[in-house]
């Protein structure tokens, strides 16, 4: 349906294909491989984004390539990487949250450190651009072996103090915990108190950290007053899903897993109260990262990127938040007409109960009270493809929406790291110039102390370069890793939905071909 | 295609069909053909255009034609009904600036197609109203049924003095009195008394199912339009999925439809019906009361000993038109039971059976896109 040559706006979500699936593809539906499952992205080597980069190798966008840029590591298998200069080596480290739960012979340790320690001088020499057989050498994946699930949600307590607490479970062979298999309860709060741990510390670094599910008070208050309805239910399962997928997300990001805080959570039997957690959530969330939008806006200075990776990217990320709102509300859409469907058609099938029972002749009796059951029955069916609906589909698309906003907030992370940069940069010529006008003036003291002050100085605008430099690469990284996840993420759910489509029809198929004899023997 | 009615039209002295009708904005031309071997019409075949309001009007001087008291008369087919799609073609107007091109497109093609739906409906209904008279073997000879056949000029002068002379009101009277009349009445005859019962409680069921089963209906179909709104967006993302979501609701268009049609334009069709029966059955107590009342009459005129001979004829009428509608509502009524239980068993063995395959298509197709999306992940 979409053209190949039709790549505005850039679909979702990026991927690696080997070369062999291609071919699988063109099976006369062309285009296959244009849909989800394409990176736009240009491979590029290591950048800045400011500063003019040597040796880039800007490849056309090439359908299955992937961002990668650094090839040496691939090529070599493994994560350990003695070449500290190379970022990038642990880009191959993440990958599948996998339910498989083997444990990849990786040490986690080599994670976190090049990444403190690296300097910015990349040969360019070592970048090479990506290349499809590199792509497929990268099909090896590590995987994590943390299984992490939020189970059983019971309520604690009575009226308005009243709180769920859920089960979370941690099943994991990793040396960093203490057992292979442990269980904690936790609150609603408690999560939140988590992500406001983990967004001070990291996303300060330009890592995306994933946001919380939204705080809901109607939703709560039904629960607390102890209504047991099936919406009350439904919110419940809800929230426990949502909570469940966060904190998946949470422990398959290699460096969030290593924060303490993470696993304090994990493990931790009793965990301080979180306070403050009214900021964090939901509207809180999005009013955090507007504010830092905006303060990037009200920046006077402009930052000259000469690397429009950053720029692109982030024009990219905003569009795409655009259109999975847009999708987000058709599929809310239709959830209800799916839900009003089901109450008409359960109301109709009461109705035919009823015409059956007057009916005179005995055998189109008998087949109008068949219908009638068929009609039950189809209900339930609509029900279930409501709930496929809303649980796979919208809130996929509710999760997505939430995690673009975090992308943001990375990309004006590093616009005010720049900005900071560029301050220091401003105060140290002003110091020079204070220091000039004091040579001349012939003051001894105070020239001692400018001189100080501009030694100080300078270490900070070296320091806040460095700092700049770094959470561009974090951010790059994360961006990458971030557009994996969510190709993956996007084709599992995906064909959960189908399946349960195909189920659905299934027995649609069969309430159906069950009814025929009946509506065959009215005499 | 009949979905409500069996096969009317097998008769070869009498062949009626509406091979095609155009839509002037708010009226629909529907073009009546008929083919005959009979010598009452002038030609063996002709065409004729007529309006909705001449089929009324047809219908209506025939419940007005004191002869076909004891018959059911079929069921006047309703006013064609474009609301829905013209609703959504003023606010697709409307929408034009803001969509794409191809988008709009689409929703065009998808309002035609809905257009086009009740387009024919409507004139199924018609058709079967024809052919339900030419069926009947009193009906078929109606002088004004011959004249809605072959009168090529204007039906509206005559439609205008029908409207004066009866002025609609004699029909209000009898809707607003039949139920009363008909449940007072004593019963003589058991076959009536059987038949009073059921169909007052039938009617009840199958009105209130009629509605929930519109009621359903309309739900599906905005299900499908829905599901129209999320495919147009999708084509721009999501590529194979969306073509996918495109057929699947195609697929779900046509259960719907197929579902009104075989089921609740069945049940519509079929309330409607059993109107024209209970109308029947009024006319039929009316006649009982009349007679009773002549009775009284009579006795009445032997203790006065006056005017008894026209009290004895009255009396005399009366049971004649009495025993009259009881004779043919008995054959009418007996036929129309059977009448309604084919229908019932055609209607539904073709809505299951499409069902079936419509699910078996949505079936395949998705199962071959979960199978390609599959390999993509591998």
């Amino acid at each position: 349906m979409a053209a190949s040559s039709d790549r505005n706006p850039p679909p979702f979500p990026s991927s690696e294909e080997p070369e062999a699936g291609l071919s699988d593809m063109a099976d006369g539906d062309s285009d296959e491989g244009e849909d989800i499952f394409v990176n736009n992205s240009n491979p590029v080597a290591v950048s800045r984004g400011v500063s003019q980069p040597d040796g880039v190798n800007e490849e056309p966008p090439d359908l299955f390539s992937e961002e990668e840029a650094s090839n040496p590591i691939t090529k070599s298998n493994g994560v350990h990487s003695d070449d500290d200069n190379d970022l990038f080596a642990e880009a191959h480290v993440e990958l599948s949250t996998d339910k498989s739960g083997n444990s990849s012979g990786k040490d986690l340790s080599s994670v976190s450190g090049p990444r403190t320690t690296s300097s910015f001088n990349q040969s360019p020499a070592s970048m090479q651009p990506t290349s499809l057989e590199q792509l497929e050498e990268e099909e090896a994946k590590d995987s994590f072996d943390v299984d992490v699930a939020v189970t059983n949600p019971e309520k604690v307590g009575d009226g308005m103090n009243a709180y769920m607490a859920y089960k979370v479970s941690t099943r994991s062979s990793l040396p960093m915990f203490r057992s292979k298999t442990f269980s904690v309860r936790r609150r609603f709060s408690d999560f939140l108190g988590l992500y406001e741990k983990l967004s001070v510390k990291q996303s300060l670094h330009g890592c995306i950290v994933p946001p919380p599910p939204e705080k809901s008070v109607v939703g709560m208050t039904k629960v607390k007053v102890g209504m047991d309805d099936p919406s009350s239910v439904e919110f419940v399962e809800r929230r426990r899903a949502a909570l469940e997928r966060y904190i998946q997300r949470v422990v398959s990001h290699p460096s969030l897993l290593q924060d303490p805080d993470v696993r304090e959570f994990l493990e931790r039997d009793d965990l301080p109260r979180a306070v403050n957690t009214q900021a964090l959530s939901g509207a809180g969330f999005l009013k955090m990262i507007n504010k830092a939008s905006d303060a990037v806006n009200k920046m006077t200075i402009k930052m000259n990127e000469s690397d429009t990776w950053f720029e692109d990217k982030f024009q990219e990320v905003e569009n795409e938040e655009q259109q999975l709102r847009k999708l987000h509300a058709l599929v809310d859409s239709l959830v209800n007409h799916r839900k009003e469907l089901c109450g008409n058609t359960a109301v109709f099938a009461k109705s035919m109960a009823m015409l059956g029972n007057s009916e005179d002749n005995t055998a189109l009796s008998r087949a109008l009270s068949q219908l009638a059951e068929v009609e039950d029955k189809m209900e339930q069916l609509h029900q279930e493809q409501a709930a496929s609906d809303f649980f796979i589909f919208a809130e996929l698309l509710a999760d997505y929406i939430r995690l673009l906003g975090a992308v943001r907030g990375c990309f004006d992370q590093r616009m005010r790291a720049w900005q900071r940069w560029q301050e220091a940069q401003s105060t140290l010529q002003k110091k020079r110039e204070a220091e000039a006008k004091l040579l001349w003036a012939n003051k001894p003291e105070k020239l001692q102390q400018a001189k100080e002050e501009i030694t100080e100085w300078e270490a900070r605008v070296t320091q806040y370069e460095r700092d700049f430099d770094r959470i561009g690469m974090t951010v790059r990284k994360e961006v990458l890793r971030f557009e994996k996840e969510k190709a993956k993420d996007f084709k599992s759910q995906i064909i959960k939905y189908l399946e349960a489509m195909l189920q659905s029809q299934q027995r649609l198929i069969k309430f159906w071909e069950a009814f025929l004899p009946e509506a065959k023997a009215i005499a | 295609m009949r979905s409500v009615s069996v096969d009317l039209n097998n008769d070869a002295s009498l062949l009626i069909d509406i091979p095609d009708a155009l839509c002037e904005r708010d009226k629909v031309k529907f073009t009546v053909h008929t083919k005959t071997t009979l010598s009452t019409f002038q030609k063996p075949e002709f065409s004729v255009p007529r309006q909705h309001e001449d089929f009324i009007w047809l219908h209506d001087t025939l419940v007005e034609t004191e002869d076909y008291a004891g018959l059911i008369i079929p069921p006047a087919p309703p006013k064609p009904d474009f609301e829905s799609p013209r609703e959504k073609m003023h606010k697709l107007g409307e929408g034009e600036a803001t969509m794409t091109k191809e988008e709009y497109a689409k929703m065009k093609q998808e309002l035609e197609a809905e257009y086009l739906a009740v387009f024919k409906k409507t004139v199924q209904v018609h058709e079967i109203f024809l052919q339900r008279l030419s069926s009947h073997p009193m009906l078929s000879k109606d002088r004004n049924f011959q004249i809605f056949l072959e009168y090529d000029q204007d039906l509206s002068v005559r439609r205008k003095n029908a409207k004066e002379m009866f002025g609609g009101f004699f029909k209000n009277m009898v809707k607003s009195a039949d139920e009363v009349l008909i449940s007072g009445i004593k019963e003589v005859d058991d076959f009536f008394e059987q038949e009073k019962t059921f169909l007052l409680d039938y009617y009840s069921k199958i009105k209130d199912s009629t509605a929930k089963a519109e009621k359903m209906t309309r739900s599906h179909k905005s299900t499908t339009w829905n599901f129209f709104y999320l495919f147009i967006f999708l084509t721009l993302k999501l590529g194979k999925l969306s073509d996918l979501f495109e057929k699947l609701r195609k697929v779900e268009g046509r259960v719907a439809s197929d579902q009104e049609l075989k089921l609740t334009e069945l049940l519509r069709y079929y309330m409607r019906d059993i109107q024209a029966a209970k109308d029947l059955l009024y006319r039929r107590a009316r006649a009982l009361a009349d007679y009773e009342n002549s009775n009284k009459a009579l006795d009445k005129a032997r203790l006065k000993s006056k005017d008894i001979p026209q009290a004895e004829e009255h009396q005399q009428q009366c049971l004649h038109k009495f025993d009259k509608l009881s004779e043919s509502g008995k054959r009418e009524l007996t036929g129309f039971k059977g009448r309604r239980v084919v229908a019932f068993r055609k209607n539904l063995i073709e809505m299951a059976e499409l069902e079936i395959k419509h699910a078996k298509v949505s079936n395949i197709m998705t199962g071959s896109h979960a199978e390609r999306t599959h390999t993509l992940l591998d």
